[in-house]
């Protein structure tokens, strides 16, 4: 009856000596041993036939072999494992290095790529949305490859750059935006990586101290693999996708009749017989394709990998696109009898984009629908045939919008961009000194922009009433820019083991600098050649700047006996943007754990296979604010539009030199965070559990505050001023609830409860209500949010409105709160925050035999969102702005029966919390098929369901206010994974 | 390493390289004019690198510019102006129920300290040893003009914030940039600094007429102290009005002249051509002493006279932005019927006064709704076309117009008022008046008035129809006590329709709560 034999062997290191401890799988499965204290291992209940160990251990590069087991037979495989010092598959990249995980003192949480979320991922950071605890990642939207915001831990600056930083294979890339590109981060391909890890506390991150405050995010690409044989793999994808979710507005009919009733003669006559659904006319589904091809292997004992991959996407608005064509080279030779190990790793990619004007999209929905796209009467032929609000003689309506079908049409937003990330990392054992090395890592990040907007001569909003001549109508403009980041790093580590305890440490020295430059350019009527400002000149011929990290770093680790465990970390980071005398920060860190199961009383546990508490403190810095020169006395040279000309000379432009505020003192912003864990694995680790509680607190609150008046050369200017504390808890588990041969369930489980608060913005007087922030439309300078003292960044700030007894809000009536009669600022209330409070993730993956099953969701509570759609537009007058066109209403306007704008009620503050089903999907391993030795199909729906309260387009929107917002897709991919 | 680390230390030490630092703006005196021509540029730009940049922050850059929050200060406040729109603060101007968070008062302050505070950078690299060893022998007496003229523009700031204000931060270019927290000044004490900055600039800068376009001389600053001594009694509760007739006085013997001819081809008057996109040129140059410029092409901001002009057209009424020169509108700015009624004297004008042009069409005389740009009368005064009548603003719809800060006829009307207050010669200042009311008249019969006629409230009134939407008509009713008080309304003063008195605090605005929270040794005006 036996189906199955066994695998023994020995596994050994490059001295040919015993590993113990060393995993050994039987890949496809979880049967698996790890081995003895001489290395050897045995696996009983092998099934027959072919089959591939996996070999690993911490420190030591995987090792891949295909054995042939027979029934009732013991097999007998060995193999030797070589070190590796940056790759490990059970170890977890930290800073400037690596660590075993059970080594680890900080709050460290890493994905790797079995856990990502599946189907149509064009941003890597996508790949982790709602996989780890305290991280949130919110999209801007629905169109391909769009920006990303992610906080970890919550808003770690006010006016400071809270993104984290990201370290793509050793390389802290920039994390500025490139014109042309929404998302620096679409620019790689998420196929080719292999890992995330998140770095979330001071105790983990302060090695990177200066860019450290908002977290770091080490993204680790997929390798080649020492002793692998060559294998080619293909990843193919093939999605459509459709809107998920519309703006709400008035059916043609509904609205028709409204206007009926209450418009104006004049309006009532301006309806058109058409019923046109223009969201409708301007969203469609999207195809999208997805291709990754790559050569795996490893030649002379030199493993590589390469990739190419191909991407193109469609938006669900019509003409928006995005084509990357994207490139990976890694490479590890090792020299030197071992002792030189070189890891070379270049990433380029090009990409493609047609950009929409999302103003458009929101128009969309308040375009007359009783007007056709497209009309035969001659007065719209110099529009293209499209229908449009005008005279009759055919000229625009003053303030009127154009049609949303031909405003996207009619305008080619593109742009083409080029990113290169690479790096060659030297690591030198050096000779004769056991347990020292060398490492120096020099890299780059290039990034090359251009792109253009022209926009035809049939186009309204630039339809020139002077002239006749369509080249005259139109416009084009274009842009370009350079990147270059400049990396290098050289550190010493050093290793020994004295009796039950293992030091390790480390000094280093890095250098990082930015520049970013680029050409200026003027804005051409169509024709190219004449200007929309025909006297118009480029005063200043384009922009530049540079700015300078220096740094110094080091570490030392103890491990006293695998229980006792203390990660110290000291940095000391100079920065050009402040000046001398202000531009050095020091950032120390301390970790601590206590490995409590490997304490006797604990060993022969059973229930505990790890449990581990964690405690950390560690200080990071941030300068990231303004521009590269704010704290230098400067002038700028004025465009030629902004001239004054003195002399009454007309025709010959002289710039003008504006003289810049500056503050000449401003320095680090620091951040100090304390943070408590502790890990617990159960019945072996099949349970396991991380809890953190963290506190994190940024003094020297860079912040945009008032200037006293006359003092400077502005009336506001970044200062070190305030403090904004995070506090909250995270907790994380994995379970492998069903464990058998033919059926596994694990699911992830990820929670965190964050709360943020602004505890000081330096001197106020009394009634001070705080810095507005968060503009909104229906006028010029309005905003609905604020930074106040004693409440959460960005905290709404609005009227508190008065129901009547039926519930519905009173037009204009709000809670006059110091009863003088009037409503302003001082009776507004400070009413919820955008930022959510909990964030949930749950991940489910179902194997049974060939087939997977697999989804994530994930959840945010407590966050609001400002409707600003409904503010604008859920109201009679909004229909009727003007006497000659009409437009149409968010149907809110039922439930208010508001005549005007009520831009600052708090009724349109609306919980926006939400639990939203990321992905779907089931995949089936058909296994050897077709010469081919591993074929995956998959098929995925993303963003399958949307579970919310909101009366909005989209609950989840950063900053909490939902307005010309590009609505987000529902995907549906078929994947094919072939293996050779 | 450590060579490597030395040359990346000097690597932190970046300066800009589209940007200048001082030391290569002051190499020669044509550095020193661009520098000059930002100073006076202030009044007029909002920012540097094109019409929606904004030199200071927590105001909309396009509604940030001075003339067009220093005209809102003055003109929508009052008679003179109502406005349609939702920007937050903006309907408070004309309700008058502003407060000190209120975002155009605190904009309009940030405006002119941003102002005084380039004067005085200006000034600090101005003085006579930087110059002598930065300028050639024969320009440094230009130098010196610049320095002198950036004095004039640093008093005109002050005296707004005397005006408005009242009381407030004091610094000069003693006080270098961030060096702390400026004192706090009274209305006394910034008073006493712009008669004496004003009365030596009187001397120090180019005699009337002999300086470029644009740039001020001593008629300038004859005229401001006019302008100073006029209200003194409101500023320091000492009445100065022989001074003011003094100073007025100069200005009119000075060479100005007003402009009296029309246009043929138009037909324009005499007096309209003073606010049209050619009136950087004769006659209207000729009456103007200190014009703001403004160009469609290469001065654009979204204030001054493209606020103006733009801002008080129809969006939706292609007539009207055929007489005003443009093709837009934004449907923001009308007056009231308290200043239309002024062209109507009791017994009644027989001819027409061309100063009231009034635009009528789909536009209702009286106001229900201060949102709706249909209630309220057009003001036709600033308009974008030239003497031949013909637009100059599309498609880029900036305005052309020179906006006048200071102009004869106004120091005439000085001359007048302080004569009906017993402190100048009568038969002088009747002359003057109907000299003004000639022109505004095209020299029809019966303009002129009689010695009995030319009381001090006549002087109001005629202020207003000479004067109107020129930036003086807060001042003038808060001299005359009519600002505030109960005993002249206009439609909705004080926030309702009839109009309603206010509490007198609202003669003066609040010093911004930014401001307060800055620089506590500042002081709250009374009321706020």
């Amino acid at each position: 009856f036996a189906q199955t034999g066994s695998v023994s062997g020995r596994v050994l290191d490059s001295k040919k000596e015993g590993i113990p401890g060393a995993t050994v799988l039987i890949e496809g499965t979880s049967l698996g041993s790890s081995s003895n204290v001489d290395g050897t291992y045995n696996i009983q209940n092998v099934p027959a036939g072919s089959q591939t160990l996996v070999i690993s251990f911490v420190g030591f590069n995987t090792v891949r072999r295909p054995v042939t087991v027979v029934a009732g037979q013991n097999t007998e495989v060995s193999a030797d494992l070589s070190e590796n010092t940056t790759q490990l598959s059970e170890a977890i990249v930290v800073g400037y290095g690596t660590q075993r995980r059970q080594d680890v003192t900080g709050a460290v949480a890493t994905v790797d790529s079995k856990q990502f979320v599946q189907g149509q991922v064009t941003n890597p950071e996508q790949l982790i949305q709602g996989k780890v605890a305290g991280v949130s990642i919110t999209t801007a939207g629905g169109a391909p490859g769009t920006g990303t915001t992610i906080r970890i831990r919550g808003n770690s600056s006010l006016n400071a750059n809270s993104d984290p930083l990201y370290v793509i294979d050793g390389v802290p890339v920039d994390k500025d935006g490139i014109n042309g590109a929404s998302n620096p981060l679409s620019l790689i391909n998420p196929s080719d990586i292999e890992t995330f890890t998140v770095l979330k506390d001071a105790s983990a991150t302060a090695i990177y101290g200066n860019r450290a405050s908002g977290g770091v995010i080490l993204i680790t690409t997929k390798k080649g693999l020492q002793g692998e044989k060559l294998r080619v793999e293909l990843n193919s994808q093939v999605g459509v996708s459709t809107v998920a979710r519309r703006y709400e507005n008035l059916s043609a009919d509904e609205f028709r009749s409204l206007i009926q009733t209450n418009g104006a003669p004049s309006q009532v006559a301006t309806l058109g017989t058409a019923n046109t659904n223009w969201q409708n006319e301007i969203f469609r589904t999207a195809g999208t394709y997805d291709n990754t091809v790559s050569l795996i292997g490893s030649v002379a004992k030199t493993p590589f990998r390469v990739s190419y991959g191909n991407l193109y996407q469609e938006g669900i608005v019509i003409t928006n696109k995005l084509k990357r064509n994207s490139g990976s080279i890694s490479v590890s030779p090792t020299l030197l009898d071992n002792h030189l190990r070189i890891d070379v790793n270049a990433k380029g990619s090009i990409v493609d984009n047609r950009f929409v004007d999302y103003g458009n999209v929101a128009n969309a929905a308040l375009y007359d629908p009783t007007q056709p796209v497209t009309s035969t009467e001659s007065r719209y032929s110099r529009y293209g045939g499209y229908y449009q609000f005008t005279n009759a003689v055919g000229q625009p309506l003053g303030n009127a919008s154009g049609n949303p079908v031909a405003a996207l049409n009619n305008t080619s937003d593109v742009s083409t961009v080029k990113r290169l990330i690479g790096n060659v990392q030297f690591d030198y054992k050096i000779h004769g000194i056991e347990g020292l090395r060398a490492n120096l890592n020099l890299g780059v990040d290039m990034a090359r922009s251009k792109g253009s907007k022209t926009i035809a001569a049939t186009d309204f909003g630039t339809f020139n009433t002077n002239s006749s001549d369509p080249g005259l109508n139109g416009s084009s403009y274009q842009y370009a820019q350079d990147k270059d980041m400049k990396l290098l790093e050289a550190y010493l580590a050093y290793g020994k083991q004295v009796g039950g305890t293992k030091f390790d440490v480390q000094v280093g020295h890095a250098y990082q600098s930015f520049v970013n430059e680029g050409p200026n350019f003027l804005t051409y009527r169509l024709n190219l050649d004449t200007l929309v400002n025909r006297k118009e000149v480029l005063t200043v011929p384009g922009f530049y700047s540079k700015s300078v990290l220096l740094s110094y770093f080091g570490r030392a680790t103890a491990n006293v006996r695998d229980k006792y465990l203390l990660t110290a970390t000291l940095r000391n980071d100079q920065t050009s943007r402040f000046r001398p005398g202000y531009r050095s920060g020091w950032f120390p860190a301390l970790g601590l754990a206590w490995r409590v199961k490997n304490e006797d009383f604990l060993k022969d546990n059973t229930l505990f296979s790890e449990l581990k508490l964690r405690a950390g403190y560690g200080r990071t810095g941030q300068q990231d604010i303004g521009g590269a020169y704010d704290t230098q006395p400067r002038y700028v040279i004025s465009g030629s539009t902004t001239t004054y000309p003195l002399g009454n000379t007309p025709g010959t432009v002289v710039p003008t030199y504006s003289p810049q505020g500056y503050n000449a003192v401003l320095t680090w912003e620091t951040t100090n965070t304390y943070n408590a864990g502790l890990d617990m694995g159960f019945l072996d680790n099949r349970l396991t559990a991380t809890i953190d509680v963290y506190q994190r607190t940024a003094s020297d609150l860079l912040a945009l505050v008032n200037e006293s008046a006359g003092s400077n050369l502005t009336n506001q200017l970044n200062k070190n001023i305030g403090s904004l504390r995070n506090r909250g808890v995270e907790l994380g588990l994995n379970y492998g609830i069903l464990r058998s041969e033919s059926l596994n369930w694990d699911v992830n489980l990820n929670g965190a409860y964050n709360v943020n608060k602004i505890s000081d913005l330096g001197q106020q007087v009394e009634g001070f209500k705080g810095y507005k922030v968060g503009g909104i439309g229906g006028g010029t300078g309005n905003t609905i949010q604020t930074q106040s003292v004693g409440y959460p960044s960005n905290s709404f700030f609005a009227a508190q409105q008065v129901y009547g007894a039926d519930g519905r809000p009173v037009e204009g009536l709000y809670v006059d709160r110091n009863s003088d009669g009037t409503i302003n600022d001082l009776d507004y209330i400070y009413y919820k925050q955008p930022a959510p409070l909990v964030t949930l993730g749950f991940s489910s993956n179902l194997t049974y035999k060939k087939l997977i099953f697999a989804f994530t969701m994930r959840s945010n509570l407590g966050n609001y969102a400002y409707n600003a759609n409904a503010a604008n537009l859920g109201n009679y007058a909004n229909a009727q702005g003007s006497t000659l066109f009409v437009n149409n209403l968010n149907p809110d306007v039922r439930n208010t029966g508001f005549t005007r704008q009520q831009l600052f009620s708090d009724y349109y503050l609306q919980n926006a919390s939400f639990l939203r089903c990321e992905n779907i999907s089931l995949g089936y391993n058909v296994g050897k098929v077709f010469g081919a030795s591993t074929l995956r199909v998959t098929a995925n729906v993303q963003n399958a369901f949307l579970v919310t309260k909101y009366k909005g387009v989209d609950p989840e929107v950063f900053n909490g206010i939902d307005t010309n917002f590009y609505p987000r897709a529902r995907t549906f991919t078929l994947g094919l994974a072939l293996g050779f | 390493l450590f060579g490597l680390s030395t040359s990346c230390t000097k690597d932190l030490d970046q300066t800009p390289k589209y940007e200048l630092t001082p030391d290569k703006v002051f190499v020669n005196l044509a550095g020193y004019k661009q520098v000059l021509a930002k100073l006076y540029g202030g009044f007029a730009l909002t920012g540097p690198s094109g019409p929606g940049s904004g030199d200071i922050v927590g105001i909309d850059a396009g509604t940030s510019d001075y003339i067009r929050q220093w005209w809102s200060a003055a003109e929508l406040t009052t008679d003179e102006a109502v406005i349609a729109w939702n920007d937050p603060g903006v309907q408070e101007w004309h309700r008058m129920n502003w407060d000190a968070t209120n975002p155009l008062t605190r904009g309009l302050y940030s405006r002119l300290y941003y102002e005084i505070a380039i004067c005085n950078e200006f000034i600090r690299e101005a003085t006579d040893d930087k110059l002598s060893s930065r300028v050639a022998g024969s320009e440094l007496a230009q130098g010196k003009l610049f320095r002198a003229e950036a004095r004039f523009l640093r008093a005109v700031a002050y005296s707004h914030v005397i005006d408005l204000y009242g009381n407030g931060p004091f610094v000069t270019d003693k006080d270098a940039v961030g060096a702390g927290l400026p004192p706090y000044a009274t209305r006394q004490a910034l008073y006493n600094f712009v008669e004496s900055e004003l009365l030596a600039l009187t001397t120090e800068l180019a005699p009337a007429r002999s300086n470029e376009y644009g740039r001020v001389d001593q008629a300038a600053a004859s005229g401001m102290l006019a302008r100073l001594y006029l209200n003194a009694n409101v500023y320091t509760g000492t009445p100065q009005y022989a001074k003011a007739a003094e100073y007025a006085k100069k200005v009119v013997d000075a060479g100005y002249t007003l402009s009296t001819t029309p246009s043929a081809s138009a037909p324009i008057s005499a007096y309209g051509r003073l606010f049209l996109a050619d009136n950087n040129m004769a006659p209207a140059s000729n009456e103007i002493i200190w014009p703001v410029i403004f160009d469609v092409n290469s001065v654009q901001s979204y204030g001054g006279t493209t606020f103006i002009v733009n801002g008080s057209t129809s969006g939706s009424d292609a007539n009207w932005q055929r007489i005003v020169g443009q093709s837009t509108g934004w449907g923001g700015l009308r007056t009231t019927r308290a200043l239309f009624d002024k062209f109507f004297l009791a017994g009644g004008d027989t001819t027409r006064d061309r100063r009231g042009r009034f635009y009528t069409r789909n536009q209702s005389l009286e106001i229900n709704d201060l949102s709706q740009f249909t209630q309220g009368l057009g003001v036709l005064k600033f308009r974008n076309v030239n003497s031949a009548g013909v637009g100059q603003g599309a498609p880029l719809n900036f305005s052309s117009v020179d906006f006048p800060m200071l102009r004869l006829a106004d120091m005439m009307l000085i001359y007048a008022e302080a004569a009906t207050r017993g402190s100048a010669d009568r038969a002088t200042a009747l002359g003057y008046v109907n000299q003004i009311r000639a022109r505004a008249f095209n020299n029809a019969a019966g303009s002129a008035i009689t010695d009995a006629q030319m009381t001090s409230d006549f002087i109001l009134d005629e202020r207003a129809r000479e004067l109107h939407w020129e930036g003086t008509r807060r001042s003038d009713l808060i001299r005359y006590n009519r600002f505030v008080e109960s005993a002249y309304l206009w439609p909705w003063k004080g926030g309702v329709a009839a109009g309603q008195g206010v509490d007198a605090k609202f003669k003066l605005f609040p010093i911004p709560a930014a401001d307060l929270t800055a620089n506590p040794s500042l002081k709250q005006n009374p009321g706020y």
